[in-house]
């Protein structure tokens, strides 16, 4: 059950990508172009999305346990801390560079473009290249790995 | 604004947040991608078979809107493959450090009204709109 529903939300997604015309990039670096010409789709996305994601947020956080599983995983970091700001920096420049965030460019996957092929490729090689970072404090790092989850 | 949609914008946007509260609901999990994707490539990870399903239905989307008549348009790429291998390395290594892209930061996050989230939200947007700024008017210009 739990693998269908994440099926069936992974479609939902896909289609409010499509739909939205999110997945296109011209249409993400459109809305990023505030000195040319500006298209604010995007935040009209961003806000519909909220106006839906917000009450539904909060009638999970009211009940004890998710419908299909045992137990929710919020994320538990607080704080705003350098990796999240360095990172977030990063990620930008790529955003801003192809106009491709991780969702429109798996399902860009579907178009079977070589260059969202190359795209991804690259997208999953800088993931593992952080997941295989040297940690400075090993120790401390896999205490926090156990009681945090990441944002998103 | 001559490309301004908003109608299609709030339908598709209306649906991504429908999509993140139904998997909250359901599951209990945070509808980011680059955290689900990245979930799928750890090793060690034992929960791989729901995040491979919504990775899946993500990428089956456009098959089934082509059933009803919904064409997905081809991705409008940069010529320059040193500039898409640059992009995908800093989105992958980025959003992994940064704990989340823009549906775990810039939706979910937001909803949750979690400080982190608006904070990365904020510095990814203002890093992008200034990268564009430069490649397509400092630069090109």
């Amino acid at each position: 059950m739990l693998v269908i529903a994440a099926l069936i939300c992974g479609l939902i997604f896909g289609w409010g990508l499509l739909i939205s015309e999110m997945v296109q990039p011209a249409k993400v670096l459109a809305f990023l172009d505030i000195f040319g010409a500006w298209d604010p789709s995007l935040a009209v996305v961003m806000i519909a999305a909220l106006v839906v994601s917000v009450p539904g947020f909060r009638l999970a956080k009211r009940r004890e346990r998710p419908i299909l599983a045992t137990q929710s995983v919020w994320p538990a970091k607080m704080g705003i801390d350098r990796p999240l700001m360095i990172g977030s920096a990063l990620f930008g420049i790529g955003w801003g560079l192809v106009g491709l965030c991780p969702g429109p460019a798996l399902e860009n996957l579907a178009t079977l473009s070589p260059s969202v092929i190359a795209f991804v490729v690259a997208m999953t090689g800088g993931m593992t290249l952080h997941d295989f970072w040297p940690k400075r404090r090993p120790m401390i790092r896999q205490e926090e790995t156990l009681v945090t989850a990441v944002d998103g | 604004m001559a490309n301004f949609t908003p109608v299609s914008a709030a339908i598709g946007g209306a649906l991504i947040g429908l999509s993140a509260a139904l998997l909250m609901l359901l599951t209990g999990r945070i509808a980011g991608i680059s955290g689900i994707f990245g979930g799928c490539l750890g090793f060690g990870i034992h929960d791989k078979a729901w995040r491979s399903a919504f990775i899946a239905g993500l990428i089956l989307a456009p098959l089934t809107a082509s059933w009803v008549g919904y064409a997905m348009p081809s991705p409008q790429m940069p010529a320059n493959w040193v500039i898409i291998i640059a992009a995908g390395l800093l989105v992958g290594f980025g959003s992994r450090l940064g704990g989340g892209c823009t549906s775990g930061h810039g939706i979910c996050g937001i909803a949750r009204l979690s400080a982190r989230s608006i904070a990365a939200t904020t510095i990814f947007m203002f890093m992008a709109i200034v990268v564009v700024a430069v490649t397509r008017h400092l630069l090109a210009g």
